[in-house]
């Protein structure tokens, strides 16, 4: 592990706890993403997961108790959401925000600036409208408050193009399947595949094999009450599919009514 | 989220003097004497000194108003009534003293005249010591001038309408400026006469303790269109000045008057200020406000819809910050059937900054069939900051729709983490949340002041937030 770190970047998460107004959320979180590899998380609604995302992003909220967040080798603990952007993170929302009054277009440029990747109007321009096409989303919503009056499916597609203009280093991707048709799910594959096929790594949470048919997950985490019970290859996958999480929750010696009341979000 | 102090003097960007700039000053304070002064060296005519001295009487006899800001910082004794900068008005600005054009300058009026304004009167303390109007405007008949001229060369027109519809008896601050009034501007459209492009007026405070009582009264004929837009400024002091201006409108059958206030007053302004306009049938009267400056602002721009058809649209922001109370709103009557309005107020407080939206709405009897909307909201960016809300309806007409809308919000943490998570910093995060809670109304300004209007929020933002 230590050798490939000095080799290659990676978001290494370790026995991290976090808590919400005072309620412990996360209770020993560990998992490593390798900057180029695509990891799954996995689990049962209130497990943790999207808590997991809001840490590693640094919302004020989420208040890391205990352990560590490890991202390129420095620790990530104290730094502002802003500057975890610019080391190259990004995070997906499961539901992004709406922020009236401010275009999409003016959101980006922000963004990019922000992160010192400031682009000539024109080139800024023409990579918006790419990425919107590729997308397949209508120029017009360019000059739409960012995410005011989308759709679920809209949203989503525009986190993915805010992915395709920003290019971070490692994205994690909350359920940016769900509410998606197989069209639009597609849509959103490819394009987070392409930012991959350029050394992205992804830890993608998703509760559905579906996306992962077209984003290859090169290992599987599963996580309940708080923390991951299980680790594996694809086959975890279809293992899932198959039984459910009751198995692995019972492997894992969690009372399952226990587990997915535990935690929550 | 740690709110600093913010040092006032530093951040705005107008708080400079000029030292003393003026050719006669008044003496401190208030009296018979120094209204029939200002009457005598204006050579106005014996009516003109009789309604001043009445108004005197008025505001005298009249208590301070108990409800709305606190008022109770202002000493009129200590208050230049009548501070006169230059002995002409300029025509050009080479006419115009040099340490007050060094002014105007650096506020950019003669540049914005030049790039896309119509006419232009600059006031400086009492008197307008700048104005100029597009030669094919003149030409037309368009009049606008300070309303001291006004009164000296087209005393007919300006009798007929003068204090008709703000009466000296109106408030203590119409009394105020009915008594000390001077400046200001004088506008009239001439039937069917469309001003495509802006008339500004621009108003300084220079001096210490003064207090600014211009009077503007603007008349569009029927089937004419004026967009009227005035700015203001003042130097930063510690001790506290007063402007109190009345604003009338007269808007004739099927005319169309947009009036656009930046009011930007250092924070030692005490801003007092009565605006109302009345529309007759079909005409369409729009009040746009902003309030970013002041130590205090009152200030309820109304609209008398006395003809059928006609439509009223008031659409103001404020912008609390630190030890600011902005006490703004509307009021909008309904006197004639068939007569619509809209009213959209946002307010943005922060620190210590306090917002209050003020409304009336009102319905004659034999108004029917009127619509109405008002929509107040406010925004919050910390927990000390303060919002209320005071809407007041009086509806005496059936067949009436009236929708009312109220929100507070804080500035939400989602919104910022989600701006924050893409690379933006918190205080430019909060910038652009905040405006893009008042893009609804940036959009209705020209594009020049709405850049002007997002860099002024800009720097009100800046070390908000820590």
């Amino acid at each position: 592990m230590s050798e490939s770190a000095s080799v290659r970047a990676q978001l290494e998460v370790r026995d991290l706890e976090v808590a919400v107004d005072g309620k412990q959320i996360l209770s020993g979180v560990s998992l490593t993403v390798p900057q180029g590899e695509v990891h799954a998380l996995m689990g049962p609604n209130g497990a943790g997961k999207t808590s997991l995302g809001y840490a590693v992003m640094g919302h004020p909220k989420y208040k890391v108790t205990g352990g560590e967040i490890r991202w390129k080798d420095q620790s990530l603990l104290g730094v502002l959401p802003e500057d975890r952007a610019r080391m190259g993170l990004f995070l997906s929302l499961q539901y992004p925000t709406a922020i009236p009054g401010v275009t999409t277009v003016n959101f980006l440029r922000a963004a990019l600036k922000g992160q010192g990747k400031g682009l000539p109007a024109r080139d800024f321009l023409k990579l918006v409208r790419e990425q919107m096409t590729a997308l397949k989303m209508d120029h017009s919503f360019m000059s739409r408050y960012i995410n005011d009056n989308f759709s679920g499916g809209e949203k989503k597609r525009m986190e993915i193009v805010q992915l395709a203009v920003l290019r971070p280093e490692m994205a994690i991707l909350d359920e940016t399947d769900s509410g998606l048709d197989v069209d639009a799910l597609r849509t959103v594959a490819e394009g987070v595949n392409r930012v991959h096929d350029d050394g992205m790594g992804v830890l993608i949470i998703t509760h559905y094999q579906r996306i992962l048919d077209y984003i290859k997950p090169d290992r599987v985490h599963v996580m309940a009450a708080g923390r991951v019970i299980v680790s594996g290859g694809r086959d975890l996958v279809d293992r899932i599919e198959k039984d459910g999480y009751d198995p692995m929750l019972r492997e894992a010696g969690l009372d399952i009514s226990a587990a997915t009341a535990a935690a929550a979000g | 989220m740690a709110v600093a102090a913010k040092d006032l003097t530093k951040d705005y960007k107008y708080g400079f003097n000029d030292g003393d700039e003026f050719v006669f000053r008044a003496e401190r304070g208030l009296s018979p004497e120094v209204v029939a002064d200002i009457s005598r060296r204006k050579a106005e005519p014996a009516w003109m000194l009789e309604f001043r001295l009445k108004a005197l009487e008025h505001f005298r006899q009249r208590p301070m108003p108990s409800w709305g800001a606190d008022l109770s910082g202002i000493d009129f004794d200590d208050i230049y009534y009548y501070v006169k900068p230059a002995e002409e008005q300029g025509r050009t600005w080479e006419e115009v003293p040099e340490g007050i054009k060094r002014t105007f300058d650096r506020l950019g009026i003669p540049e914005a005249e030049r790039k896309f304004l119509a006419g232009v009167s600059a006031q400086y303390e009492s008197e307008v010591v700048y104005h100029s109007i597009r030669e094919d405007l003149e030409k037309l008949g368009v009049l606008f001038s300070d309303c001291d001229t006004g009164l000296r060369e087209h005393p007919e027109i300006f009798r007929k309408y003068f204090a008709t519809v703000i009466p000296p008896n109106d408030n203590k601050f119409a009394a105020l400026n009915s008594a000390v009034w001077s400046g200001g501007s004088f506008v009239y459209i001439p039937k069917g006469v469309r001003v495509e492009i802006p008339l500004q007026a621009y108003f300084r405070i220079n001096t210490e303790s003064m207090g600014q009582f211009e009077r503007t009264l603007i008349i569009a004929e029927e089937g004419s269109f004026v967009h009227y837009i005035e700015g203001c400024t003042a130097p930063t002091y510690s001790k506290d000045s007063l402007h109190s201006a009345v604003v009338e409108i007269i808007a004739m059958p099927n005319s169309h008057v947009r009036y656009t206030t930046i009011q930007n007053w250092s924070n030692n302004v005490y801003n007092l200020v009565t605006k109302r306009a009345i529309a007759k049938e079909h005409s369409v009267v729009e009040w746009i406000d902003g309030n970013l400056g002041s130590k205090v602002t009152m200030k309820y721009p109304s609209i008398y819809l006395m003809g059928e058809g006609a439509h009223g649209e008031v659409l103001s922001v404020a912008f609390a910050g630190d030890g600011q109370h902005q006490d703004a709103g509307a009021k909008i009557i309904h006197v004639a059937p068939n007569t619509t309005s809209t009213i959209v107020s946002k307010s943005v407080s922060k620190g210590t900054g306090r917002t209050s939206y003020r409304g009336h709405l009102k319905v004659y009897p034999k108004a029917h069939d009127v619509r109405s909307s008002v929509r107040c909201d406010a925004l919050l960016l910390d927990e000390q900051s303060r919002s209320d809300t005071y809407p007041y309806m009086d509806v005496e007409a059936e067949d009436v729709q009236i929708g009312h809308e109220a929100t507070v919000t804080k500035v939400g943490d989602e919104q910022l983490f989600y701006l924050q998570s893409r690379g933006i910093s918190e205080q430019e995060a909060t910038a652009m949340i905040v405006n893009g809670f008042m893009e609804p109304f940036v959009k209705e300004l020209p594009m020049e002041y709405a850049l002007e209007l997002n860099r002024l929020i800009s720097l009100q933002m800046e070390g908000s937030v820590g």
